[in-house]
């Protein structure tokens, strides 16, 4: 079978880099065509900003690794304009399952809240993931946008300078080196730039080991998530089990610490617990198998000068909630525009320091909530683990227990709360999630949705209020969406943007998230809030 | 004796109409259990209370009380 992981995506081509006597100097270089790494340099050459996504194999990634993309990446998606191939290709589901021993204690239906155009989150294996960035970095190339993806370019030596980073890069052809005003590092959780910059990455170490196995399998299992907590087939210890496109389902056991992975890995030895799991007459093929550890921890410093870092390489989580790949989406959400403006001289320098503010926000955040689904799924202590039982034998007879079962909260997007580019809150009594710092929360307008019309620009978000329909300040350019909450008969756009505010005015981001508010405009207060959030104030 | 409280503060003054019954109750609760079971039991006691209360406020006050420290302020 020839899987799409095994088949060279952006095989190694010459390039006239190489012949360069003295290196040329490339303005952003991305480390990393990971799904961080191709994210970045989607949204940078989108932008117009000249790109080169550097990486030391050929291949999307080996075997199904993260499945499960959220909202609001989603969001982002469609911004990098391969959002609706991921939500075609993907699994949509939102029931569950909750099992402890040999019982099960409960069943969910999330529902999600309506008037979105994404769902809550989709199950889709990294490698579509990645082919689809790959299939729109390829259609950028064709309508002549400057990005290039350089294949089995392994990155060996790094020297940071005050206004540039020099790159040593060794490929099939023998070594060559590049120069580059900024430096993306999206090189997964053991980062080579990040030990070759000799940076660090504490946190909290796990001690346990999960076996995961992708089988593909004509079950008539529902498309629902099925999780046990203590199931007699793996006593002990935890299982799930979730399903993907094209057949193929996600099965994760716990292992526990002292195992011997080599052996554990073996078909031989993967079979019978997956028949033990899924019961003898269940006829399934394995496509992948893995065996993990996990950690949490992230960098002190997102930002080192040139040297910007991004996803796994930046901070590690649990996958209990699937906050990896969601996550680094979200930061290079954060960063493209403001590395955007700093690189045309719209924004000062500085701007980045809230990338790392902000960042750091959201990634402490995630490991919080991934921490807490790790001690529940794995209880430390006798006691804990006597909680954790106790939680489990309520929640069958006990609606109030099941809030506290945690194996993954649904990953949401940070709210920037005390962001230095927030401008103080001004709509009294507005909405809370939509205060300064909010990622805008979507609304249905018609037969249309508001976040498309936000689009990865400025925007003064208008409704039912007077305000000019073009603003220039500080050389950022700032367009007017003028809406009416007679625009959507739903009320979710005066629910989640006015609350009993009659208007309001919205200034936001291009990243989609909210920097100022008031009920109606003011030219000076609006002119303040724009310098603010491009850290000219 | 009774004392003004705010919305959310812990109760710590004797507040249980018949305390000698609902002592009796428990003890009775935990007759016939072994350890584990009685522990099991307990757990899951405390986890139907601190819903009821269900307020974060005096959930956080009752740590420290239970854990008999007086340094701790809540």
């Amino acid at each position: 079978m020839n899987k799409i992981f095994e088949v060279p995506m952006y095989p190694y081509a010459h390039h006239a880099d190489q012949d360069a006597i003295s290196p040329v100097r490339r303005k952003p270089v991305v480390i990393g065509a990971g799904p961080i790494g191709l994210a970045a340099g989607i949204e940078l050459a989108q932008d117009g900003v000249e790109v080169v996504i550097l990486d030391e194999n050929d291949k999307v990634s080996f075997g199904s690794r993260a499945i499960c993309f959220a909202k609001r990446p989603l969001e982002i998606l469609d911004r990098l304009g391969c959002g609706q191939p991921m939500v075609d290709k993907g699994v949509l589901w939102n029931k569950g399952k909750v099992f402890f021993d040999d019982r099960q204690v409960y069943d969910f239906n999330l529902q999600p809240e309506e008037g979105h155009q994404r769902p809550a989150f989709i199950n889709l294996q990294q490698y579509y993931f990645e082919e689809y960035l790959v299939n729109r970095v390829r259609a950028l190339q064709e309508q002549g946008a400057p990005i290039e993806i350089r294949g089995r370019n392994k990155v060996s030596a790094i020297g940071t300078h005050p206004d540039h980073v020099t790159l040593e890069i060794d490929t099939p052809e023998g070594s060559y080196n590049l120069e580059a005003d900024w430096l993306v590092a999206c090189d997964g959780a053991g980062s080579p730039t990040r030990r070759m910059l000799g940076l660090d990455f504490v946190g909290r170490v796990f001690e346990d080991n999960f076996l995961i196995a992708d089988v593909v399998m004509e079950a008539d299992f529902p498309t629902e998530r099925w999780f046990w907590f203590d199931p007699p087939f793996n006593k002990g210890q935890s299982a799930l089990l979730h399903k993907q496109p094209d057949g193929v389902w996600r099965i994760d056991l716990q292992l526990g610490w002292d195992i011997d992975k080599e052996r554990e890995k073996r078909p031989e030895n993967v079979i019978p617990r997956l028949k033990a799991m899924l019961g003898d007459d269940v006829e399934f093929e394995l496509e992948w198998v893995s065996i993990y550890t996990f950690q949490c921890r992230r960098m002190e410093k997102f930002r080192h000068g040139r040297v910007l870092f991004a996803g796994d390489a930046a901070h590690q989580v649990s996958p209990f909630g699937a906050r990896g790949a969601n996550s680094g989406v979200q930061d290079t959400d954060n960063l493209c525009w403001k590395l955007k403006l700093v690189i045309e001289g719209s924004a000062p320098e500085s701007l980045l320091d809230s990338y790392d503010t902000e960042r750091v926000q959201g990634a402490e955040e995630n490991i919080l909530n991934s921490s807490r689904s790790t001690d529940f799924i794995t209880p430390k202590s006798e006691m804990s683990r006597l909680l954790r039982d106790a939680v489990l034998d309520l929640s069958e007879q006990h609606e109030f227990a099941r809030p506290l079962v945690n194996s993954g909260r649904l990953s949401v997007p940070c709210t920037y709360d005390g962001s230095p580019l927030n401008s103080a809150d001004a709509l009294q009594d507005g909405p809370g999630r939509t205060r300064p710092g909010s990622s805008c929360p979507d609304a249905p307008l018609g037969d249309d949705y508001l976040l498309p019309k936000l689009g990865s620009r400025f925007i003064l978000l208008t409704i039912d209020a007077e305000a000019p329909d073009v603003i220039e300040e500080a050389g950022i350019t700032v367009e007017r969406l003028a809406l009416s909450i007679k625009d959507d008969r739903t009320l979710a756009l005066k629910d989640r943007y006015l609350g009993d505010n009659a208007s309001g005015v919205y200034l936001i981001r291009p990243d989609q998230h909210v920097a100022a508010r008031r009920p109606t405009y003011d030219d000076n207060q609006f002119r303040a809030a724009i310098r603010r959030a491009v850290g000219k104030e | 004796m009774s004392k003004t409280l705010t919305p959310d503060a812990l109760v710590l003054a004797p507040n249980i109409n018949g305390a000698d019954d609902f002592y009796a109750d428990l003890l009775t609760a935990h007759e016939g259990r072994d350890k584990a079971d009685s522990d099991a039991f307990n757990a899951r006691l405390v986890l139907v209370l601190a819903n009821h209360i269900g307020d974060r406020a005096v959930l956080k006050q009752a740590l420290p009380a239970a854990a008999l420290n007086k340094n701790e302020t809540p």
